[in-house]
């Protein structure tokens, strides 16, 4: 039933929106906000979205839930006062380097500060000589203090998204800041890096740790060979930067672009998704007929692994010796290309990833992804940043022409490119399991139940029969809800065989690296449906078709988790609670 | 940023205190005040060690309400813990002075309030309901009433005499 409320003198039709700022947002009307996300908690703390209701006087419409008949105006003498207020006040306080941040044109402040005309601000607030100092210590994240405006949007998505509050208001008052325990760096506490918090960022307080120019110096150095590979989520939202849908594949024109920028070789991490599935289904199957370690954790998320080393190493035995798809791909590039391609050898040859993820620049520099001394994946760029790099580079990727990329790594299955969002990388198990074990086709081959990666999508099951073995799957997003389902698995009540954990609500199209999205829920929705869509238009849709892979296995590897696949495609972990600030056992 | 306030402490008192108080969210306040009342102050490996106790806190958390509160401190106290009013009756009669002298007498930098030599702190408190007596200074629970720079350089010499005799 829909009710109705007058905004602006207009009769608007709502329905279940949970607030008024919403019900104005689908009726064609806009107002400010900082601290508002739809995936998070409304908090009401930046006063932006104020409108003024009649027989009410001003209120904040993040925070008041729809009635009927309300009569609302969005756009007042008294809300454009309130809102220039505000970001006057925000902006005295604030480091206004804007031309040198980071978030430049992606800047919330910035944008509201051109729209509402600040040219002037007439307070005095804090000096550069009270900045505080900025944390750029970790491979992921920069925390610049300077530039928080305490709409606590970040505290929030930490705590509800990942469940363990790495970031906190401290002290009180004008004092106020958010920072880590203490005001340590994010590097020396149990962040996980997901980026969760610099997504819904809306200054330059928090932002990704740019490796642009590293890249810049890879591909300009003649003596250096550089291959890239992308994550299957990229594709589905790299074009946003550019004024495409969000969902559209950009594959091909990507493809074009990264050879325009002057990448040697193009590859794609899609290739190596399959390749994990042959390897961690076939590890699947070989714990189930052992009974040994399960339920088995997928370790394709590295802010999952992480999470787990610091906070329940307890439980590593568990999560499959399989490295991420990238973390595979990098090693059989380096070993494999100077066999097919002439001029490339181990020494010259440079890897570097496009991934959604700001977790993965943590990933890249662990020493167990080390080999001969160096790492193997070189550089990780996010989402962002190669939208940054294209654009620098003066290329349209909305006009450019689409190309193929460079075998063997380039062919995927379905399977491969459903990995990006929440339940991918279980249903292209699944399809594989299934057909390995019982050597019959799997014709229907959509695992619905395993799909879905809005709000009410987090945890996710499925009762897959493998010819009479009932296998229960389950699949969470975000580390909050992982770490129910690893409760159930201490107190002994698990009944699931697999859990497939991404720390990004929604999976990898949602990651901490991915064009920013805080605003709209629907987004990530059509990412998603763009995979998918992807899924079905391919000829292959289950990775052990893929003939890449078959040839790779047959000319090189031999068979999945073999002693030479275990050498390039597996890693180890480590217990990294012991030397935690959280431990407190040898003290 | 941050201060360095650590120092080895004992455990097994924290947990003493948490499980005598219910390891509950709702129990922080409660939990850190007797934490305060043991070691004189919140040590930072108290705070830490409390966050990763109860479930559902973090220890960025816990420090938030640490830092949110007057009450609590995270710097070691004094021997002798001065609380100087500066409610609005001892404002207006002069309480300022008497705290500017007694940060001027320990040589307290801006953000300090205990002496280097561990004996005294000084902090202003926002009104101990004793205005007719303003402007009131309070040392380890006594009332000083009616206190100006001369008088509290009498009240403080005795006390530095007191712990020069032994």
């Amino acid at each position: 039933m829909a009710n109705t409320l007058f905004i602006n003198n207009k009769e608007c039709e709502y329905t279940n929106e949970p607030n008024l700022l919403e019900v104005i947002r689908n009726n064609g009307f806009n107002v400010p906000t900082f601290c508002y996300r739809p995936d998070l908690t409304q908090y009401g703390a930046c006063r932006m979205c104020v409108v003024e209701i009649e027989g009410r006087g001003l209120q904040s419409s993040c925070t008041m839930p729809p009635e009927p008949g309300l009569k609302i105006h969005t756009n007042t003498e008294r809300t454009r006062r309130v809102r220039k207020i505000v970001l006057e006040l925000l902006l005295a306080n604030h480091d206004r380097e804007c031309t040198t941040c980071n978030k430049s044109g992606n800047c919330e402040l910035q944008k509201y500060a051109q729209e509402y005309g600040i040219e002037d601000i007439r307070f005095a607030g804090k000096k550069p000589q009270d900045f505080l100092p900025i944390d750029n210590l970790n491979p992921s994240i920069v925390r610049d203090p300077n530039k928080c405006i305490l709409c606590g949007a970040c505290v929030r998505a930490c705590s509800e998204f990942q469940g363990h509050s790495v970031l906190g208001f401290a002290n009180r008052g004008s004092k106020t800041v958010v920072q880590p325990f203490a005001g340590r760096t994010l590097g020396s506490v149990d962040c996980v890096f997901c980026g969760q918090c610099q997504a819904v960022c809306p200054t330059g307080a928090l932002t990704i740790k740019s490796d642009i120019e590293r890249v810049w110096g890879l591909i300009n150095d003649k003596d250096k060979k550089v291959a890239v590979q992308m994550a299957p989520s990229v594709r589905v939202a790299l074009g946003e930067e550019f004024g495409l849908n969000p969902g559209e594949n950009v594959i091909g024109k990507l493809n074009a672009a990264l050879r325009q920028l002057g990448f040697d070789l193009i590859f794609d991490t899609n290739f190596a998704a399959d390749l994990t599935i042959m390897e961690e289904a076939n590890e699947f199957i070989e714990r189930l007929n052992k009974g040994e370690n399960l339920p088995l954790f997928t370790s394709c998320c590295p802010a999952w692994v992480r999470y787990l080393e610091t906070h329940h190493p307890e439980l590593l035995n568990h999560l499959s010796t399989c490295k991420s798809p990238e973390g595979m791909l990098s090693p059989v590039i380096k070993e494999l290309v100077p066999k097919y391609y002439e001029g490339y050898d181990k020494e010259n040859l440079y890897v570097v990833s496009i991934m959604p993820c700001t977790a993965k620049k943590a990933e890249a520099i662990r020493s167990q992804l080390m080999k001969d001394g160096r790492f193997e994946t070189d550089v990780v760029l996010t989402t962002q940043e190669i939208a940054k790099m294209i654009k620098s580079a003066g290329i349209n990727l909305a006009k450019i022409k689409p190309e193929k990329n460079d075998s063997p790594f380039g062919q995927y299955t379905g399977a491969g490119t459903i990995f990006g969002a929440s339940g991918g990388v279980a249903e292209a198990a699944v399809r594989t399991a299934y057909e390995l074990v019982t050597k019959e086709t799997l014709t229907n081959l959509d695992f619905k139940p395993l799909r879905g990666v809005d709000k009410t999508h987090r945890t996710k099951e499925a009762i897959v029969d493998i010819k009479g073995t009932k296998i229960k799957v389950r699949v969470v997003s975000t580390l909050k809800e992982a770490e129910k389902s690893l409760r159930e698995l201490i107190e002994g009540k698990a009944d699931y065989q697999l859990l497939e954990v991404m720390a990004c609500p929604g999976g990898c199209i949602n990651g901490g690296g991915q064009p920013r999205s805080c605003d709209d829920s629907k987004i990530k929705e059509l990412r998603a449906e763009g995979l998918y869509k992807e899924d079905i238009e391919l000829p292959l849709r289950k990775s052990h078709e893929n003939p890449d892979i078959q040839k790779l296995y047959n000319e090189f590897l031999e068979k999945p988790n073999s002693h030479k696949a275990h050498e390039l495609l597996h890693t180890t972990y480590s217990d990294m609670f012991k030397n935690s600030y959280k431990d407190f056992s040898n003290k | 940023m941050s201060t360095d306030t650590s120092c080895a402490i004992n455990y097994k008192k924290v947990d003493d205190i948490i499980a005598s108080i219910g390891a509950k969210k709702q129990n922080l306040i409660a939990i850190l005040q007797k934490v305060q009342e043991e070691f004189r102050f919140l040590p930072q490996e108290a705070i830490a060690y409390i966050g990763t106790k109860i479930d559902g806190l973090s220890p960025a958390e816990v420090y938030g309400v640490a830092t949110f509160y007057a009450q609590f401190s995270l710097e070691p106290k004094g021997k002798y813990e001065i609380k100087c009013c500066d409610g609005t009756a001892c404002h207006v009669r002069g309480s300022m002075p008497v705290y500017t002298y007694l940060t001027q007498r320990f040589n307290l930098e801006e953000g300090k309030f205990t002496s280097k030599d561990g004996l005294f702190s000084v902090e202003t408190v926002s009104c101990l309901g004793a205005c007719g007596l303003a402007p009131v200074v309070v040392i380890n629970g006594k009332v000083y009433p009616q206190m100006t720079t001369d008088a509290i350089k009498i009240v403080i010499d005795t006390l530095v005499a007191k712990e020069q005799e032994g």
